[in-house]
């Protein structure tokens, strides 16, 4: 293990220890939506009702939103990887600013997910009103903190590609946040058409 | 020994061990109390014995803490201890004050207690693991304070490293969580609801933190595996700690009153609460695998891997089996908790006190390269009979849960056994769990005979 840690291959890309994250968040994830799945199962009726209380379009956008930051982060990492030594500096500065969109696109996510929570507990929503909500409010908090934090680790990111940080050879923290940011993406793609739109 | 300041770490070694001998004494008195109930009584009755067990393992852990951290601080800070009169000076107000509050509970009806010592004026006494005096737990959060400002001066002024910064984190996460100890809401629910804060925030986070640091530096010291290795590995531990831990504090609010939304959080967070011990364990045994070099003092790697996989069997694997809540309505307060309780403590916390003392005290006493192999071989003979005994102990404490849980928890009313017809149907695994429990205090005898083994003259 200690040898993964430390001497990088190629593949898989990133650090070790963010493949390990993924799959712990995963597992997470993964037993929130049983048990939402579970519960609907049980609840059926009012699991539609509650959804109708759900802003789609806001979620649909959101997804978007997600979907296109990722693509961001593919060309920030792709333009560091085909990197040469004649186009070293520009080919950083491009990718920081795909890493810089990427960031803004998560801040506008947060914004609108922000929108919708104030507009649910406005109603007077909250984990305990029933349970599609409580797993509604858990799962797409749960979700919006790692957002939050995502958007942190593209910050760094963004500054670190910004003064030429990341080259072919040595671009593993690149890598590692990229794959963070492709699982909140990920989770979000799960969790949008699963809370939002299945009926 | 880098620095001579790390002697300070000397006595808080041998008062921890002394207070494990007690711990284990009155637990052995209790596991008589249940075989035959009149057992001290009147002298000492089963509550107070239980009071004196619990709390003597939350002194002797805080005891073992502190030497750890005035042994370990110095040389991770690559200076002397800021100031080692001040740790000297803890050292014996603590003692003295943990002494008298044990005799206090021996000797003093405990409503006296509570009325001698004002705690109308206060109220804080009376809960379970916390039963201390108001006034001790002021001195408790003076002593952690003036141990945080000792340790945090020494790291400011001297190296910074991660496991200097780690344990500085659970440090302060600890005397964080214990003010919650001095709020006492009316509403029996969230009495128990903010009680939880100090119990389950202090050994499934905060102490995990301080578990993770301190078992990284005994790590480096016996294998020389690079420090960049063990840090990595440090935080990813310690992250995965702290995100199941905080909202695993869920699996504590099942069925005492609180909403039904706990029922999930608790039960997913805590499913995630095994993955940090059992990294630990990965961490451990990779670091002992890729070693650089073969430390004379075999016997305290032995406790490093002990205390990771014994910690995950305990807290990890015996955690598990109850933390979901649909199985947790079963098995709330059963003997299967008591289980669960006794190997996490003793895996987690008891064993990485047990490693630095191994690693440690032979250092303090002139041996850098550790005890002589007779010694350590006394001491491996010592490790296997506690580690035996509690495993032992943990199961016959699990057999006697289940039947507990059959008898009294899966039948319907009418038919269920009443809590004592069930203790009593259940008394033979009771005694197999004293026989353990003696097993675990003569490993702890042997253990204390591995100080004073005599070499052969060519290694003295």
């Amino acid at each position: 293990m200690s040898k993964i840690l430390s001497q990088k291959e190629p593949y898989p890309p990133g650090d070790f220890a963010i493949w390990i994250i993924v799959y712990v968040e995963l597992l997470t994830f993964g037993l929130l939506f049983a048990g939402y799945a579970f519960s609907r199962r049980v609840n059926l009726q009012m699991f539609n009702d509650s959804q109708l209380l759900l802003n789609q379009s806001i979620g649909f956008i959101n997804t978007l939103i997600l979907i296109t930051s990722s693509f961001f982060i593919v060309k920030a990492v792709q333009k560091i990887k085909n990197m040469t030594q004649s186009n070293g500096y520009k080919s950083s500065i491009i990718a920081s600013k795909w890493l810089l969109a990427a960031m803004l696109l998560g801040i506008l996510f947060l914004v609108l997910k922000f929108t919708e929570f104030s507009h649910l507990f406005a109603q007077g929503i909250t984990l305990s009103t029933n349970t599609f909500f409580m797993f509604y409010l858990l799962l797409t908090m749960f979700h919006f903190m790692h957002v939050s934090l995502g958007v942190i680790i593209l910050f760094n990111l963004y500054q670190k590609t910004k003064i030429h940080g990341y080259s072919p050879e040595n671009c593993r923290g690149l890598e590692t946040g990229a794959l963070y940011w492709h699982l909140v993406d990920l989770l979000w793609i799960v969790l949008f058409p699963l809370v939002y739109i299945l009926r | 020994m880098k620095y001579s300041s790390q002697m300070v770490a000397k006595p808080y070694f041998i008062f921890a061990l002394i207070l494990l001998a007690g711990e284990i004494v009155f637990g052995l008195a209790m596991g008589a109390q249940y075989l035959y109930g009149d057992f001290l009584f009147p002298a000492i009755p089963f509550n107070v014995l239980r009071m004196v067990h619990t709390n003597l393992l939350i002194v002797l852990l805080l005891f073992g803490f502190m030497g750890a951290t005035y042994y370990l601080i110095p040389e991770e800070s690559e200076r002397e201890l800021w100031s080692p009169m001040l740790a000297k000076l803890t050292f014996w107000v603590f003692a003295a004050a943990g002494v008298a509050t044990i005799l206090g509970y021996l000797f003093v009806p405990y409503a006296t207690l509570s009325a001698s010592l004002a705690n109308s004026f206060w109220p804080t006494m009376g809960r379970e693991f916390l039963e201390q005096p108001t006034i001790t737990k002021v001195g408790i959060v003076l002593v952690v304070l003036s141990y945080i400002l000792n340790t945090t001066m020494t790291v400011i002024m001297g190296r910074k490293t991660t496991i200097s910064v780690i344990l500085l984190t659970g440090l302060f996460g600890l005397a964080f969580f214990f003010l919650f100890a001095f709020y006492v809401p009316e509403n029996l629910v969230m009495d128990k609801f903010f009680w939880w804060f100090v119990v389950h925030l202090w050994v499934e986070a905060t102490w995990e933190l301080i578990l993770g640091a301190l078992l990284a530096f005994v790590l480096i010291k016996t294998t020389g595996v690079d420090r960049e290795h063990i840090d990595k590995w440090l935080y990813l531990i310690i992250a995965m700690t702290l995100i199941s831990g905080l909202a695993g504090t869920g699996h504590h609010f099942f069925f005492i009153g609180t909403p039904g939304y706990w029922l999930w959080i608790g039960s997913i967070a805590s499913a995630a609460e095994p993955i940090p011990f059992f990294l630990m364990i990965l961490f451990a045994y990779n670091m002992a695998k890729n070693r650089r070099i073969q430390h004379d003092n075999k016997i305290a790697l032995t406790w490093a891997k002990g205390t990771a996989v014994v910690g995950f069997l305990g807290a990890g694997v015996w955690g598990f089996m109850h933390t979901l809540a649909p199985i947790n309505y079963y098995t709330h307060g059963t003997q299967l908790t008591a289980a669960h309780g006794h190997l996490s403590f003793f895996g987690a916390y008891v064993m990485i006190c047990f490693t630095l003392i191994s690693y440690a005290m032979p250092i303090l006493r002139g041996r850098p390269h550790g005890n002589g192999p007779k010694s350590q071989k006394v001491e491996l003979a010592s490790f296997w009979m506690m580690v035996l005994g509690m495993i032992g102990l943990t199961l016959a404490l699990t057999v006697a849960g289940i039947m507990q849980i059959q008898m009294q928890r899966l039948p319907d009313a009418a038919q269920a056994l009443g809590f004592m017809e069930t203790q009593a149907a259940i008394s033979a695994v009771y005694m197999v769990r004293l026989a353990f429990g003696v097993m675990v205090l003569l490993g702890l005898l042997t253990y204390f005979y591995s100080f004073f083994v005599k070499e052969e003259k060519a290694y003295a």
